[in-house]
């Protein structure tokens, strides 16, 4: 499974520019599932065919990531960018950017030595090495994403996207995995997430599921001097109680943690107090619908440099599987 | 000419009737049929007139929205000046000394300050606390000020469209340009014919919160969807060289990404593609800032591809505001054609 995670957190997508991981997912899941398509926003579902007599789930994990977008050149070559999604100030002065078509840029921020303060986005600019104007080779609404390769620390692995390649990595090995199940599946892999749960807000409309299940990362207390939460690497995926964006009704919750339990899966339960995910939108859909959220635990989210445990990555997988192939009773 | 029309009605937020009246009458000869929706949405139907081709969307939506900022009253002080709240995005900076009218018998009044001269230096320096402040119509006492305004009246700046320039830029000021602006140029795409049915919508709340095009939205459930803006311009001197967000005069702005939305790229390489064939001048609204229409119909049902077009208009959201009908043309021009080059459908 490491060769997929590599390849899906080193590719290029930030939210709303997801066409290259969208790409590499289908080409992997294209033999596994019955059908596959894209939608208006770019949400990429594919729907596996249960036996019948089951529900109609919904998996979804974003395939986007945070990044910057190209707002204004100036005279001189240096390009000004605006966020995508929340990134952070303190992880970009001298991190590169990568864009779409490869192209590289450097980071830089004015007062350069000067000033120890975090600059403002106003004084950050990206250098792509141009000389001037004239051959800056990216222009306006051009987007980029942290250039860092994937790392495999044995254990513990480290990437740009961990947020939420790695969600995109259990939800498609959950589906190369799955074996037969009365369940209708569709595994959706959603875009703009990251601006404010967009894809999943549409796609959950279009698939009209029973219950959905999001795959999503979550931050953890493990680290030195971290913000108290109970979640650290290694012990397991969590099964979400709460996070800012959503309270999963305690039937999805129980289904989940009943499940874990009869297969002999560790997991954490989540309360996650800053951030939201998917299943806020799906949970919000039409008339509403019963949603909860598995996540990854995971060290410096929204950094060049998120880290996951594979264990916990592994432990996703076998949670899904059993939740996607067994009847399901809420 | 329709835009000084438009310009001049009232129609502040949850109040555009005024407004949808003029543009019914000024549609009225190129549409087929038109409804008026719970939310005061203007949705106007004009049927494809042209052979579609087999990748021909089928129902394209272009939306503006009707409403302007504005305030509303709040209260009647017992000195007879009139408490207000704003409605939408206002600077409280530009509200001093300024004139405006009040409710459907449109009272003037002023929006009363202290005089410089009894100001302490942090007055001096600072802006005003808006709700502190007071629209003066002239009346001496609660019950004179009762006869001419009531709770819940709304208020429009008074503000006379003027034509500025005569040269190459034509440019005009007026209030509301955000999106009278929009609405003007939508009344002129509906002149031309179109190969799928062209859903025309003029929208209500869009300054409060895009309220008239989401439900709009969801009744058209259009395959692609444009929305026509008066957008925010920061082109005056700066000794710094950073990004204007959009420039009078050098064309309409192409949103590729705001607050609200990340345009489809299909969308806006189709626009870029169209003004580079023509020769039409176009730019990039160079700034994710804001949010327009585009924010609510690309969410709506199973999601719809949207992009946003807008006229540079300086002083936007203040008493008075400033654009270009070099501007106007050319954004009129690039809509049209752009339309009419989605016969092709949407590249996959």
């Amino acid at each position: 499974m490491k060769e997929i995670i590599k390849k899906l957190v080193e590719a290029y997508g930030p939210s709303g520019h997801e066409g290259q991981v969208r790409a590499l997912i289908e080409g992997l899941i294209r033999d596994k599932a019955d059908e596959i398509r894209t939608d208006a926003l770019g949400n990429l579902i594919a729907f596996k065919k249960g036996t019948g007599g089951g529900k109609r789930i919904m998996t979804a994990s974003h395939m986007d990531e945070i990044g910057v977008i190209v707002t204004y050149v100036d005279k001189k070559g240096f390009v000004r960018c605006a966020p995508i999604g929340g990134v952070r100030t303190m992880t970009l002065v001298g991190s590169r950017v990568r864009f779409a078509d490869g192209t590289v840029g450097v980071i830089g921020a004015e007062k350069w030595m000067r000033s120890a303060d975090l600059p403002p986005w106003e004084e950050l600019f990206v250098d792509v090495g141009a000389t001037s104007a004239d051959d800056v080779p990216v222009g306006v609404g051009d987007a980029a994403v942290f250039d860092r390769p994937f790392a495999d620390l044995g254990k513990r692995l480290v990437s740009k996207a961990m947020d939420n390649r790695i969600g995109c990595a259990v939800n498609l090995q959950a589906l190369l995995e799955m074996g037969e199940s009365p369940n209708d599946v569709y595994f959706v892999f959603t875009t703009q997430e990251e601006v404010g749960l967009r894809g999943a807000t549409v796609s959950a409309f279009g698939v009209e599921p029973d219950v959905a299940i999001a795959l999503d990362v979550t931050t953890v207390g493990d680290t030195p001097e971290a913000y108290p939460m109970s979640v650290s690497l290694g012990d397991g995926p969590t099964i979400k109680v709460m996070d800012s964006s959503v309270i999963v009704p305690a039937a999805v919750k129980n289904w989940m943690m009943q499940t874990a339990q009869k297969a002999g899966i560790k997991y954490q339960p989540e309360v996650l107090e800053r951030g939201g995910t998917d299943t806020a939108a799906i949970q919000r859909s039409r008339a509403g619908i019963p949603a909860g959220c598995i996540s990854i635990p995971c060290r410096y989210v929204h950094s060049p440099s998120e880290m996951v445990d594979y264990d916990d990555v592994q432990g996703a997988v076998r949670l899904t599987v059993e939740l996607l192939t067994n009847p399901v009773t809420l | 000419m329709l835009l000084k029309e438009l310009s001049e009605a009232r129609g502040v937020s949850g109040n555009e009737a005024a407004v949808r009246e003029i543009i019914l009458q000024a549609v009225q000869d190129t549409i087929d049929e038109h409804r008026v929706d719970a939310l005061g949405n203007l949705i106007c139907t004009k049927k494809a007139r042209r052979t579609p081709g087999d990748k021909t969307p089928r129902k394209v939506m272009v939306s503006a929205h009707m409403d302007e900022i504005g305030f509303i009253i709040t209260g009647i002080n017992g000195d007879g000046t009139l408490r207000f709240d704003d409605v939408g995005g206002i600077d409280g900076r530009v509200l001093l000394s300024k004139q405006v009218l009040v409710g459907d018998k449109q009272v003037p009044g002023v929006i009363g300050y202290k005089p410089p001269h009894l100001m302490s230096p942090s007055e001096w320096n600072s802006a005003p606390d808006t709700s502190k402040l007071a629209i003066d119509i002239g009346a001496t006492n609660k019950g004179g000020a009762e006869k001419l305004a009531q709770v819940g009246d709304y208020v429009t700046f008074r503000t006379f469209f003027e034509v500025l320039d005569e040269g190459n830029l034509r440019t005009v000021k007026g209030k509301a340009f955000d999106d009278r602006a929009g609405c003007a140029t939508l009344v002129e795409l509906l002149k031309a014919d179109y190969a799928f049915d062209l859903y025309a919508v003029f929208t209500t709340q869009e300054e409060v919160g895009l309220r008239g095009a989401k439900v709009a939205a969801y009744a058209v459930a259009p395959d692609v969807a444009f929305a026509l803006e008066g957008t925010i311009c920061d082109d005056l001197p700066n000794d710094k060289d950073v990004s204007p967000v959009t420039e009078v005069g050098k064309g309409p702005a192409i949103t590729f990404a705001d607050r609200s939305m990340l345009a489809d790229q299909r969308l806006v390489r189709l626009l870029v593609s169209t003004a580079k064939r023509l020769d039409i001048p176009y730019q990039f609204k160079r700034a994710v800032a804001g949010g327009t229409d585009s924010g609510a119909v690309h969410l709506a049902r199973e999601g719809v591809p949207c992009v946003t077009v807008a006229i540079p208009t300086r002083y936007i959201h203040a008493p008075v505001s400033l654009l270009s009908l070099s501007d106007f043309d050319h954004t009129v021009q690039l809509v049209r054609e752009s339309l009419l080059a989605l016969e092709g459908g949407l590249e996959s």
